[in-house]
């Protein structure tokens, strides 16, 4: 059926405008779900007082940070002041343009649950969060504050650092697959439900701890937040900024996160895909069947975030030449000997000619 | 479509250039800088050459920018002087500007009938795996030859940083 380009832009408009919608609200429940969480690992209740259980506190949040004054101090470059915030928040969105939510249901010629399906998806994710550092950056320095300098020093040199690390660790993962196109990747993961994910069946747990450990430095959060280590920085880089201009910075940093767990998920965990492969017998109409996939992926995602919480209540914050050592003198040639050990693996795999 | 991504982001290239030379501050400039090279990504995207515009982002745009505005950062420069400039580009500034203009639009136009359409097809070497097949079977030896170039290069700045003991 060939589909007009008004029905086809008005389809992916409704599309971005949805993703966009639910990201945002991620964003916002993630922070409840963090201090719900945090809250249970120190013995409290966290917010409990707005609604039933506390769930409507991310709402009364964001209404507090749009009502807050907007304070400008004196002193600040302005143009990137206020720009800085804006770099955040749109890069920590803009990667999940590509990310696939579910499988690859058509309707009008229109892939329903990604936004685009490119082929260097995973480049552009990669690519988009090094840009992601300028935000960071500038915002340290047009804030014309020691200790938004310091802050934004740390986190630049720490992601740029763990960035090689991150890179390195989704070389294995793209050979076994032979793509950088994310629905490609995740399909080879498809046929064995658990045991062809990457994580199981492809040996790729090595490349996935790698990733973790640097998605967390990436994300700036424990136990590497030392960007915004409180005893020595007040609050590092966003130390000058209030109302939305602060609240950017967090939802850029929540998003962030949300990103991390879905390429996890894609990379390692099989996406969409369900863990029991074809074991479980399909069932209901199309509409479950194209709504279950979605359903893994949510669930997937959100035990990445806990793990993501559940780390940052446990584990005690690094020091700054432990953070760089772990990172160039560790991560990095372990990530070197698993694209070895992997190029091996699949050479040995290979039919003898 | 193609057009106007192309009008867009190519004017947002010139400007960025222009804002580049324009600007008295350091970081300006080099903000001015990325912006030319994110948006040659993008034309680099429009021709379809899919591997390269992710290249430019992800190496120039995201590491080598970075360091740019680091190092501004670090050193806290302050705003340039505005100076006079050579003799040499007072004298020979404008004739040379006016004979190179003169002979690029007297090249365009008696090519006019190739601008119509521009966009790499099969005869290029565009999509990712098609190009580490050539750069890893055809091109092994001088890529590898690269690598110890700047396997060499590291070397060096480690010697030159390294603290005597």
């Amino acid at each position: 059926m060939e589909t007009g380009f008004l029905t086809f832009f008005l389809i992916n408009l409704a599309k971005v405008i949805v993703v966009v919608v639910i990201t945002l609200m991620s964003v916002a429940y993630t922070v409840l779900l963090e201090r719900k969480l945090v809250g249970r690992i120190q013995n409290r209740w966290g917010p409990s007082r707005v609604g039933p259980f506390g769930l409507l506190q991310p709402l009364v949040d964001g209404a507090k940070l749009f009502l807050k004054e907007d304070l400008m101090p004196e002193a600040v470059y302005r143009p990137l002041y206020i720009l800085a915030p804006m770099i955040a928040l749109s890069c920590a969105l803009m990667s999940v343009a590509v990310v696939p939510f579910g499988a690859d249901v058509k309707w009008h010629g229109v892939d329903l649950f990604q936004i685009a399906d490119l082929n260097i998806g995973l480049l552009i994710i990669l690519g988009i969060t090094s840009i992601g550092v300028y935000g960071i950056a500038l915002s340290g320095w047009s804030s014309n504050n020691k200790y938004s300098l310091l802050g934004s020093l740390r986190a630049s040199a720490q992601v740029i650092s763990y960035e090689l690390a991150l890179g390195l660790s989704l070389v294995g993962v793209v050979m076994r697959a032979g793509s950088l196109r994310l629905r490609d990747i995740v399909g080879v993961q498809a046929p064995h439900g658990l045991l062809s994910w990457n994580f199981f069946g492809g040996f790729q747990f090595v490349a996935f701890f790698i990733y973790l450990m640097a998605a967390y430095a990436e994300t700036n959060r424990s136990p590497f937040d030392l960007p915004e280590a409180e005893s020595e920085l007040t609050a590092g880089y966003h130390t000058e900024y209030s109302s939305m201009k602060f609240a950017m910075f967090f939802m850029a940093e929540y998003a962030n996160m949300i990103t991390v767990g879905c390429v996890a998920t894609l990379l390692f965990f099989g996406g969409w895909t369900s863990p029991f492969g074809n074991l479980l017998p399909t069932f209901g109409g199309i509409f479950v069947q194209s709504l279950l996939p979605v359903f893994w992926f949510v669930a997937k995602v959100f035990a990445f975030l806990f793990l993501y919480v559940w780390v940052r209540g446990t584990l005690p914050r690094f020091r700054y030449d432990q953070l760089m050592g772990f990172g160039w003198r560790f991560l990095m040639p372990l990530a070197i000997a698993n694209i070895v050990v992997t190029g091996l693996w699949m050479g040995l795999r290979l039919p003898m000619q | 479509m193609h057009l106007a991504l192309f009008i867009i982001f190519g004017g947002l290239c010139v400007a960025g250039a222009l804002n580049l030379l324009l600007q008295r501050h350091p970081i300006n400039s080099a903000l001015s800088l990325i912006v030319v090279m994110s948006s040659l990504a993008v034309l680099y995207l429009l021709l379809g050459a899919e591997f390269l515009a992710a290249a430019q982002v992800i190496v120039y745009s995201g590491a080598i920018m970075v360091l740019f505005t680091f190092v501004i950062m670090l050193l806290n420069a302050g705003k340039e002087e505005r100076t006079h400039g050579s003799k040499m580009a007072y004298v020979a500034g404008f004739p040379g500007a006016a004979i190179l203009l003169s002979l690029l639009t007297y090249i365009f136009l008696s090519h006019r009938a190739a601008f119509d359409q521009a966009g790499l097809d099969d005869k290029f070497v565009t999509g990712t795996s098609a190009l580490s097949a050539v750069l890893f079977s055809h091109l092994l030896l001088p890529f590898e030859v690269t690598s110890v170039l700047i396997l060499i290069a590291i070397l060096g700045a480690v010697a030159l940083a390294r603290k005597e003991h």
